[in-house]
């Protein structure tokens, strides 16, 4: 029995197809979800979902949110998640070049700034992290 | 009476102008199809999120008694997001929205703050006298969820420091093309049996199975409440983005039709003038041959 898998964040669906597997980086580290699963609620944390089915394989980036787990069904509500087959390396690692040169110009007075800094740098840390391990080993796969 | 040439004049500058605003009418209705694009695309999370929230904030125990979902005894002050536009020429969108607020709070008894969102709106409370807490500009055309989750995070601050005990956000709730309603909603504390019926009145999860909750209910409240309340300042800000070009759509077009109006009203003058002017040459001539012939004849 395969679970029904989506992926919503605010602002459009992410995924949405059934899976044999989804691992996910939840609140007390990574977890995969098998069929039947016991009814759970959980946060996110930053890192890599992993969706697996009999035919393919799916990567996202997410940079936590709160999934919900029922034996068929996993709906994940992901702050700002995107596939990792769709992430432009070079943007990433353009905007990491900049969030770091903004660091090393001295950290900022506002707390607000260097906290969106940051986030930038973890964000663009993890796309890059993410495209260059599975983009290419997938090609190898194929 | 003005001369032909001035009257050619202003003809052409009013079909100019009628061809601006045509202009910024057809710009305003592709607009307004993305902005209502975007607010149906936050469906299916809030939605969700909605689901999960409800689910958690019955199960009984501890969960009801968060913080976010408990109606302070003593409201010492309110805090009122509202959004407005920071570009006019939207017919009386901006001051409908203003003045709906100011109708439900400028009377309170209670000490009201404002966070703007939008140069109009900011103006038109600043120059009333109205304490604005903070305000934000620019919003980018079809805003993404982070460019304002800034806004609810505000807003829940001050919230959970005891510096405000309520918060509203008031907007323009986009109906259809000709019918925008200026709304004031409840953010926080979040009220689940009321906000249930504006989302949908969705009901909790069927599956009455034991959860697991990790890390427990409360964190997970702590962590979806801020989404779910950001999420509506978002959806807020987007439904008042299609009723702010739907505004600017119609009053553009009923500026193209005036002009078109006064342009053929000009330009009947022109005619008339000319045509005036064209008569009373000829008989000028005519009355000149004539009096040549009887002066030959006679």
């Amino acid at each position: 029995m395969p679970i029904r898998t989506e992926i919503v964040s605010q602002d459009r669906i992410v995924f949405q197809g059934e899976a044999d597997l989804v691992m996910l980086p939840g609140a007390e580290g990574m977890m995969g979800i098998l069929p039947n699963h016991a009814p759970l609620l959980t946060t996110l944390q930053y890192g890599i979902i992993t969706v697996r089915s009999k035919s393919d394989e799916f990567y996202f980036t997410v940079a936590g949110g709160i999934v919900e787990v029922q034996p068929d069904q996993v709906t994940i509500l992901a702050d700002a998640a995107e596939n990792v087959a769709e992430i432009d390396i070079a943007r990433a690692e353009a905007a990491m070049q900049r969030a770091e040169e903004m660091l090393k110009a001295g950290v900022p007075q506002d707390p607000d700034r260097y906290l969106k800094i940051q986030a930038a740098l973890r964000r663009s840390t993890l796309r890059i992290d993410a495209a260059r391990r599975y983009t290419q080993g997938r090609k190898k796969r194929d | 009476m003005p001369s032909g040439k001035e009257m050619r004049l202003r003809i052409r500058s009013i079909k100019n102008l009628a061809q601006v605003t045509k202009a910024l009418e057809t710009v305003s209705a592709s607009k307004v199809r993305k902005a209502v694009q975007a607010v149906s695309a936050t469906q299916p999370y809030a939605e969700k999120a909605w689901k999960v929230l409800v689910h958690l904030a019955r199960q009984p125990g501890h969960a009801m008694l968060h913080p976010l979902l408990i109606q302070r005894e003593q409201v010492k002050k309110i805090l009122v997001i509202v959004i407005s536009s920071d570009r006019g020429l939207a017919g009386s969108y901006n001051v409908n929205i203003v003045r709906h607020t100011l109708q439900r709070f400028h009377k309170s008894e209670k000490p009201v703050e404002y966070i703007t969102v939008g140069r109009k709106g900011r103006d038109m409370l600043i120059r009333r006298g109205c304490k604005v807490m903070a305000e934000f500009s620019d919003i980018a055309n079809v805003p993404t969820f982070a460019d304002l989750s800034t806004v609810g995070r505000l807003a829940i601050n001050s919230y959970l420091d005891g510096n405000v005990d309520e918060v509203y956000v008031a907007y323009t709730q986009f109906r259809n093309m000709i019918r925008q309603e200026p709304v004031i909603e409840k953010l926080l504390p979040m009220d689940i049996e009321v906000t249930g019926l504006t989302h949908g009145g969705m009901t909790t999860h069927p599956s009455t199975a034991v959860f697991l909750y990790e890390p427990d209910e409360t964190g997970l409240l702590d962590e979806i409440i801020p989404r779910f309340t950001a999420l509506q300042v978002y959806q807020a800000v987007l439904s008042a983005q299609a009723s702010e070009h739907a505004a600017r759509m119609v009053s553009m077009r009923n500026a193209t039709d005036s002009a078109r109006e006064l342009g053929a009203i000009l330009q009947m003058d022109y005619n008339k003038a000319r045509q005036q002017a064209i008569t009373s040459e000829m008989l000028d001539i005519a009355g000149g041959a004539n009096a040549l012939a009887e002066s030959m004849a006679g």
